[in-house]
């Protein structure tokens, strides 16, 4: 079975084959045929205002969904605008497909108008990468891109489309196989080595689960909370596996690092035994890595081999996909429990009595006065508007990790942050691919007011479609995270980061056509965020916080994860009198 | 310390950059590369030495293993293995000096491939220690000029190939190998 078409028409129909209902993209001179043929074709197409906006809105689409998101952007600066997207995806392992147009064949090398080497430039910033050279490869490689970016350990992958072969008439023959014999998996784990693993768990007086990011991707948060229940650990989140574990669980501690709670960070320091699921040992994870965990072996477990024993050498490594891997490693736990369930059950309880005590004596609690809003009020308040349950986009900074200490999420996929990368104006073109993908889920874009105007453009995007994000502003008039370092490291030399020019917000989503209201009061704050929820419309709230409040627990950068300060230097004593 | 890797490649487009880009994000610095088609010309065979901390070792032939085109990686640092090197140099020789020249050429099993008034162009082959004796002694002669092949290096037992098997097309927008999200 085969059918005359155009390159473009081809690739829309594999597309389709792949199960996509929409593309985030932008248009240019290349990709024309490519949008000639969306013109009647199913496939939804999101116009975004900027490519790195259209690759952050797809990473949105794909975290909240667990699907391939796909972006679509032009040659020359188009595809170099999808760069920084591309390098976040990589970074937090998220399933992407990017396809850029590129100048014709013929044209290519000879520094034709809007040619850049896209093929080179994204080498580094993809999983894999595609130039079509014949438009009869494209059906087999859009569908090796999406199995590479889903597969395995997930990420980015481009596809460089030169304007000729989207044009070109070629014979369509639907591709049944993928072969990429070098692409080798290991999802089921080693079974000895779970044997293994579920012996060290029960012989552990001090076991600590570490759980991350490959939670989310594997979708094995069943399989974690089966797996903590089971031997009734207590369990640490970083901040790309929020979510993995219901934040109202009881033994879920809360995330751990450079802004983690003090009693994850003593857990990560005293445990003797790392149950380490989907992590890659982060430097903001561990703070000084020698440092890290001194006491404790380290069990690994990850699909991709070359995290195991990259920053801290795992006791036992296990190369598989979480779900099967922790599936057979709870089997394995039952069937040993009657011999070894109770070998050091009273040390386990005082483990977890410990753990309870840290958390009672520095908890996590947010700061609220009643002169001014402070930001960690303002996430405890959408958190509990949430419940649990919203989406929160968030973009990088102080607000990011307030709303990683105070918002709760009961379930993967909710929160969606930019986590290896950090890169800001990630939040609210995320909420906006989030928000396509579930059109009737609540979603904020929880962002700063630095990031929030990297991304303004997108406003347009959330008046086009009607997306009734809510989108609120922390507003400290800083860039905050960048002060409390430029405090605390170098010597309070405040520099290029005072950025109390801003916009009248009511102003400026009034010119978009819908609401926003600026509060300064803590007394208007849970009233403004309710009446923002209930407009049926996209809603811009711009909260004006305290503006040098600082986030805290920290652990200064080089420090151990004990070397914990839990607020701004006391004022200096003043000197006894002699 | 330096190490000798052996990968068996897909001759795909890009696949050279890829490899070396690999190498370069992780801060390996490259000491020599040479890579040559093996019997199947789908395939390439690549020598890449690279000089990292022993203790980085396994990680850079898991990097190493990352790329999609590259079906094996492997270690030739301490498997047995041979390893080999050409290089071809210009060596100017006066009368007076072409016999002792000719004499070191033979010690080392170089072969004369140019002679002229003004000298010889040899090429050696051998292991890289040999060639950078070879080399010191034939510098001694004056001015002189070399081109080195890099190592190339197969491991004397051969190491079984494990590939991955073909998989259907067109389902992949879920997890399917891995866990559905909901």
């Amino acid at each position: 079975m085969s059918s005359l078409m155009s390159g473009a028409r081809m690739l829309l129909e594999c597309l389709q084959r792949e199960g996509v209902d929409c593309i985030f993209g932008y248009p240019g001179g290349a990709t024309l045929t490519l949008y000639d043929a969306l013109y009647d074709h199913p496939i939804h197409h999101v116009l975004m205002r900027h490519e790195q906006n259209a690759c952050f809105a797809a990473q949105g689409y794909a975290r909240s969904t667990g699907r391939v998101g796909v972006c679509c952007a032009t040659s020359g600066p188009g595809a170099t605008n999808l760069v920084t997207g591309l390098t976040n995806a990589l970074m937090d392992s998220i399933p992407l497909v990017a396809i850029t147009g590129q100048v014709i064949s013929k044209l290519i090398g000879s520094d034709a108008f809007q040619e850049a080497d896209t093929f080179g430039i994204t080498r580094a910033c993809t999983k894999h990468n595609y130039l079509i050279k014949k438009a009869e490869d494209l059906p087999a490689i859009l569908h090796e891109a999406f199995y590479l970016a889903a597969s395995g350990r997930p990420g980015p992958v481009l596809i460089d489309v030169p304007k000729d072969m989207f044009a070109c008439q070629v014979h369509y023959a639907p591709v049944s196989t993928i072969r990429l014999p070098g692409y080798k998996m290991n999802i089921e784990g080693h079974a000895g080595q779970i044997r293994r693993a579920a012996e060290m768990i029960w012989q552990a007086e001090k076991p600590l689960v570490y759980a991350g990011g490959g939670i989310i991707l594997s979708g094995a948060s069943d399989e974690l909370r089966e797996l903590v229940e089971t031997i009734n650990a207590p369990a640490v989140l970083t901040l790309m596996g929020l979510g993995g574990l219901p934040s109202w669980h009881p033994n879920f501690v809360s995330m751990p690092g450079m802004h983690g709670s003090y009693a994850a960070n003593m857990g990560m320091t005293h445990t003797d035994l790392l149950i380490s699921l989907g992590v890659r040992f982060d430097d903001r994870v561990t703070g000084r890595l020698s440092a890290f965990a001194p006491h404790a072996k380290v069990i690994h477990v990850d699909i991709d081999p070359a995290e195991i024993g990259k920053n801290r050498a795992a006791d036992l490594p296990i190369v598989g996909d979480l779900k099967h891997v922790l599936r057979s490693l709870c089997e394995a736990l039952r069937e040993l429990r009657p011999s070894m369930g109770e070998l050091k059950a009273a040390a386990r309880q005082a483990w977890n009595a410990q753990i309870a005590q840290w958390q009672q004596e520095h908890p996590l609690v947010p700061a609220v006065s009643d002169t001014e809003i402070k930001p960690q009020h303002v996430m405890k308040e959408i958190d509990r508007i949430s419940d649990g349950r919203a989406i929160v986009a968030s973009d990088v900074g102080q607000h990011q990790m307030w709303a990683a200490q105070f918002v709760r999420f009961h379930e993967p996929r909710l929160w969606l942050t930019s986590g290896g990368l950090g890169s800001m104006g990630f939040g609210l073109p995320a909420a906006i691919g989030a928000q396509i993908a579930h059109p009737d889920k609540l979603v904020f874009a929880v962002v700063g007011d630095g990031g929030f105007q990297m991304s303004i453009p997108e406003l347009a995007t959330l008046a086009t479609y009607a997306l009734p994000v809510k989108v609120v502003i922390v507003n400290n008039g800083y860039l905050g995270m960048v002060r409390q370092w430029q405090e605390m490291f170098y010597n309070n030399r405040i520099c290029a980061v005072e950025i109390e020019t801003f916009p009248d917000i009511e102003k400026l989503a009034g010119a978009y056509g819908f609401k926003g209201k600026t509060i300064e009061s803590p007394y208007e704050l849970a009233a403004a965020l309710e009446e923002a929820v209930k407009d049926p419309g996209p809603y811009v709230l711009n909260v004006r916080v305290s503006p040098y409040e600082n986030v805290y627990p920290m652990v200064p950068s080089g420090g151990a994860l004990y070397e914990m300060v839990f607020g701004p230097p006391e004022p200096a004593a003043v000197p006894a009198t002699k | 310390m330096l190490q000798v890797i052996s990968l068996l490649v897909e001759n795909k487009p890009g696949a050279l950059m890829r490899i070396a880009g690999f190498l370069t994000a992780r801060g390996y610095n490259i000491e020599s590369l040479t890579v040559a088609r093996t019997l199947d010309p789908s395939l390439s065979r690549m020598t890449i030495v690279v000089d990292v901390d022993p203790s980085l070792r396994e990680q850079v032939i898991k990097q190493m293993n990352k790329p999609v085109n590259v079906l094996q990686a492997s270690d030739l640092t301490d498997t047995r293995s041979v390893v080999r090197e050409m290089v071809l140099m210009k060596v100017r020789a006066p009368l007076e000096k072409r016999t002792a020249v000719l004499k070191e050429a033979e010690i080392f099993g170089a072969r004369v491939i140019d002679s002229s008034l003004d000298g010889f162009a040899l090429e050696a082959t051998g292991d890289p220690e040999k060639l950078d004796e070879f080399i010191d002694i034939m510098r001694s002669y004056g001015e002189f000029e070399i081109a080195r092949s890099g190592i190339v290096a197969m491991p004397l037992k051969t190491k079984k190939l494990r590939l991955a098997p073909p998989v259907p097309a067109g389902l992949n927008n879920m997890h399917i190998t891995q866990g559905k999200a909901k």
